[in-house]
């Protein structure tokens, strides 16, 4: 590395050299411009050039907005480093727009001095009028302290392709392509992954693959032409472990660690799921590989989806079932059966903005409590929260893991921002994954009862259909200890209550401790949850590299905790917990936790957190001690 | 019937718990006729499972030692499709009320007839909820006086029937709940047919809804007030067996045989068979006299079969056939030792 400490300066231009640590790229148009793929390239380039990569695409709730609104604007964020990157970044270094709506709704995450490319042909009165501009921003003078880099990119596009006889429509379709070629230049990448990605993607359309393929090196090729450019930069490769990668999006990990788990755990897998936005990629992936012993069930509502999976267990599958928060509400009386019949399921909620519809396509963190605390009765069950888009892997794997093992549902909570960010990922070896080991009874033992215990879990067996000399009932009334009959007796109430709480909280011996990151000790410790990890962690590390006495305690296991969790807390002096909610976790660890005085800080706006805000809200605390 | 599974007799599907209906509710007739029905169907107990949802009826699963669960209200079609899908070797069976399959269930009842997941629904249709202690229930009809109805019903009746063959169900059958000899027969049938098969159970609650179904079911009247559907059989009922239904102007009508030159080929043959189900309909609607036993067991490829005939499809065209393989394909890059 000849640069590694040259950054980007104010005027977002290199310092000296053209070795970046890290930008971030933006690209924003019209939800039918083609920005999330133009970004999904950019970023996939990057990675293959050994960059850590971080994304997040940014979609309107509707379908088909009409063209050139600005609530039809659709955006694809790609932050790319030198060094490890933890979220897709909070500022843009280079804004692509497509039209004016795309400038309008994004140049507040611009900061000044930074670039913006516009395609000019768009910005036309009828655009502009669209947009809400009642002056054109390009001749206004409002961009003047941008670096604005205006290029007639549709005029452009069309040149480079009109004699293919395609009709205009097809043309302009391409213009996401010239886009992204003058970013390649800008960023020293090579075009061979696109354009082998294009050869593939449109194979039996060969027009359609020149045509991109023209495009792109048009765009490509003006970018080095134009004197607009400041000289090409470059992002070096982080320092990745060695291995084998792919980029992946968190729904996708999702699915592939229940793949994993269904794997090493010998079973069949079950999904039972309706279709919920930001869940349904989930149902989307396994749907593609019921060739491989995968069972998927699209139900008729979330109940259904639920009511599947808890057959599907009863008969001896890895069932699970997938949703967002509205979904999860639906199946708040299924879970308490499943809870109550000791059957393991694993319920994935990927949270979105709340209550009631809410913001569909954004990010919140607002139903712990719903996990935690919304059923009838005391009903107690595990909550795993999965904190990074490749890591949702990982807990879709121990979530299983303990759902079968432990014989109780398991709720996996994620989010809009990691089912939809991606990152790259290192592909795991499954057979170096924990094992999985189902508690299944042994066929025609006569000493067999339903609700007999293992003596360190309390779980109990699970005998499905099929294994003669085992037929037993189970349901929903309350069981009698051991026997698994109806009893209405009082005490067995009152033992059989405690027994599910303890057989709960007994899941913390198969769990690892809470790690502290950062300061292990001292001053400040934040506190965090689930998909927030990212910023959090950015935030605390700069802090604690600026000198700082601050670390991260960034939970994954919620219930059970960690049992060195107490500990943990007992090392700092204050505490704050942040979160994408209005205090939810702080509200269980004050209850948890009397003797420790829990501070809070949240954002409650469907977006996730800016590094920067964190880093002023810490420091804050830091001083006044 | 496999080889190996042994000769049952009703004994040993009685379980060791002890029965707590009411005494005279039909709901004992249903469970002896299902016990009389399991050792027919050439299955092993360990292959069988009873789901049920809740209701006075619902509690059937815990009677019958075979696998069992009941289960939330209005859900066990949901649950039952998931055993099923899980392990399709299994004959799976649902116990339901009227108002556990139609009401708050009605949602799973319509969706699981439609699939046609390879189920067996028996619906202990009472007219009223039972374990809530007398309210109507969505079938019961208009102008009844129930607990949640002092002054006479004002919502009208689903038609259990129509419902089901609206939603295009491949088995139906109607049985009294006082016949124990029909049912038994009739719960054999629906195991055989390849499908959902729903049997509706006219079920009598002595507690809350008594005498609702005696002008069809009273062993005085159900000679004239019943006709027998029987696959390829004349449609011919009476005291003197001398009644017959017969098509026309498109409605069913009774005629007698020998009055106004009606000859017995002039009755309608029954046609359980016919993917149309058009008559089906018109027969399941038939108030008095009632049609019993299997209106409809019309071919339909199953859920199961479908998704198994896709996955094999899926299996020969696929490029990866293992998780591992999964994971290590599409766009890969390596990050060397540096
Ligand atoms: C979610 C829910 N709502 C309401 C009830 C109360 N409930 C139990 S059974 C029942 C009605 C049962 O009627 P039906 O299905 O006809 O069964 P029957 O008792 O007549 O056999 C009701 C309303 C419940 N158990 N769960
Ligand atoms: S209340 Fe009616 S349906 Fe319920 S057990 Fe008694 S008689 Fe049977
Ligand atoms: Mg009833």
């Amino acid at each position: 590395m000849d640069n590694p400490d040259t950054t980007v300066d104010k005027a977002g231009q290199p310092n000296n050299a053209n070795a970046l640590n890290q930008v971030v790229i933006r690209f924003v148009g019209d939800s039918g411009d083609g920005m999330q793929l133009t970004g999904t390239q950019f970023s996939d380039t990057s990675a293959m050039l050994g960059n850590d990569v971080s994304t997040f695409p940014n979609y309107p709730a509707e379908i088909r907005a009409p063209q050139g609104s600005v609530y039809g604007v659709s955006g694809f964020q790609v932050h790319i480093g030198q060094r490890e990157i933890h979220t897709p970044g909070d500022e843009v270094d280079v804004l692509v727009t497509m039209n004016p709506a795309a400038l309008k709704t994004n140049l507040e995450s611009v900061p000044k001095g930074k670039t913006i490319i516009v395609d000019t042909d768009s910005f036309v009165k009828k655009n502009l009028i669209k947009a809400g501009y009642e002056t054109n921003p390009l001749e206004d003078g409002s961009l003047e302290s941008y670096k604005v880099i205006a290029a007639p990119i549709t005029q452009l596009t069309k040149e480079a392709i009109f004699d293919l006889g395609l009709d205009t429509k097809s043309m302009n379709r391409s213009k996401n392509m010239f886009a992204l070629g003058m970013v390649y230049w800008m960023f020293s990448r090579p075009m061979e992954h696109t354009l082998n990605f294009l050869k593939k993607k449109f194979a039996k359309k060969p027009l359609v693959v020149e045509a991109n393929t023209r495009v792109i090196k048009a765009g490509y090729n003006y970018a080095e032409t134009l004197e607009l450019l400041p000289t090409a930069f470059t992002v070096l490769p982080a320092h990745m472990d060695p291995g084998t990668y792919r980029i992946v999006m968190g729904n996708t990990a999702t699915a592939w660690g229940f793949l994993a788990a269904m794997h090493n755990s010998g079973l069949e897998l079950f999904l039972g799921s309706y279709p919920i936005t930001p869940a349904s990629d989930i149902l989307h992936e396994l749907s593609k590989h019921i060739h491989m012993g995968i069972k998927v069930f699209q139900a008729e509502d979330e109940i259904a989806g639920i009511g599947s999976a808890i057959g599907a267990s009863f008969a001896g599958d890895l069932a699970i079932t997938t949703t967002s928060g509205p979904g999860l509400a639906l199946k708040t009386e299924a879970a308490g059966l499943a809870l109550m019949t000791e059957l393991p399921i694993v319920i994935v909620n990927v949270q979105r903005g709340g209550p009631s519809t809410g913001l569909p396509t954004k990010t919140e963190q607002s139903d712990l409590l719903q996990a935690l605390y919304g059923r009838n009765g005391d009903s107690p069950l595990v909550v795993i929260a999965a904190s990074t888009p490749s890591n949702t892997f990982d807990y879709a794997y121990m979530a299983s893991k303990i759902a079968l093992e432990h014989m109780t549902p398991v709720i996996l909570l994620t989010d809009g921002y990691l089912a939809n960010g991606s990152e790259p990922w290192r592909i795991v070896d499954i057979s170096t994954l924990p094992p999985i080991k189902p508690r299944f009874a042994e066929p025609n033992n006569p000493e067999w009862k339903p609700y007999q215990r293992d003596k360190s879990t309390l779980a109990r067996e699970w005998a499905v259909p099929g294994m003669p000399g085992l037929e037993h009932r189970i349901g929903g009334l309350e069981k009698q200890d051991v026997t698994g009959n109806v009893s209405y007796d009082p005490k067995n109430h009152e033992l059989m209550t405690r027994l599910r709480k303890e057989k709960v909280e007994r899941v913390a011996e198969d769990i690892p401790p809470l790690k502290v990151e950062g300061a292990q000790e001292g001053d400040l410790l934040v506190v965090g949850w689930g998909g927030t990890y990212g910023s959090l962690f950015s935030a605390v590390k700069y802090l604690h590299e600026t000198g700082h006495s601050i670390g991260l305690a960034h939970f994954n296991y919620i219930n059970p905790m960690p049992k060195n969790t107490a500990e943990v807390f007992g090392k700092f002096k204050k505490i704050v917990v942040a979160e994408l909610n209005t205090g939810q976790l702080q509200l269980v660890l004050q209850a948890k936790f009397p003797e420790y005085r829990f501070l809070k800080y949240n954002k409650i706006q469907g977006l996730p957190f800016t590094v920067l805000e964190l880093s002023e809200k810490f420091k804050q605390l830091l001083s006044n001690q | 019937m496999s080889d190996n599974t042994p000769v049952y007799t009703y004994k040993d599907f009685a379980s060791d718990q002890e029965v707590r209906w009411c005494p005279g509710c039909d709901d004992y007739v249903i469970l002896r006729s299902v016990e009389k029905a399991l050792p027919q169907i050439g299955k092993k107990k360990e292959d069988i499972a009873f789901i049920s949802g809740i209701g006075c009826s619902s509690r059937f699963p815990y009677y019958v030692d075979t696998y069992g669960m009941h289960s939330i209200h209005g859900r066990a079609p949901a649950i039952a499709s998931g055993v099923k899908l899980a392990n399709p070797d299994l004959s799976v069976w649902v116990i339901t009320g009227d108002g556990d399959s139609l009401a708050i269930g009605g949602n799973h009842f319509i969706h699981v007839l439609r699939r046609n997941i390879d189920l067996n629904i028996i619906l202990f249709n009472n007219e009223i909820y039972g374990l809530t202690k007398g309210q109507f229930s969505p079938t019961t009809e208009l102008g009844l006086r129930t607990k949640s109805s002092p002054y006479g019903n004002t919502q009208p009746p689903f038609h259990v029937g129509s419902l089901a063959i609206g939603a295009n169900a491949s088995f139906f059958a109607r049985v009294p709940g006082n016949n124990p000899k029909a049912m038994t027969e009739v719960f054999v049938d629906a195991e055989k047919h390849r499908g959902t098969s729903l049997i509706e159970v006219l079920q009598n609650c002595v507690i809350f809804n008594d005498g609702v179904f005696d002008d069809i079911t009273d062993k005085k009247v159900k000679a004239e007030s019943q006709v027998w559907a029987k696959h390829g059989e004349p449609l011919i009922f009476g005291a003197e067996n001398n009644k017959g239904l017969v098509l026309k102007g498109g409605k069913i009508e009774i005629a007698v045989i020998g009055e106004n030159g009606v000859t017995q080929e002039d009755i309608l043959v029954h046609d359980a068979k016919n993917p149309d189900p058009v008559m089906h309909f018109m027969l399941s609607r038939l108030k008095h006299p009632m049609v019993m036993g299997v209106i409809r067991d019309a071919e339909r490829l199953t859920y199961g079969q479908l998704f198994t005939n896709q996955v094999e499809a899926v299996k020969e065209k696929a490029k990866y056939h293992d998780v591992q393989s999964l994971l290590n394909s599409g766009d890969t890059y390596t990050i060397s030792d540096n």
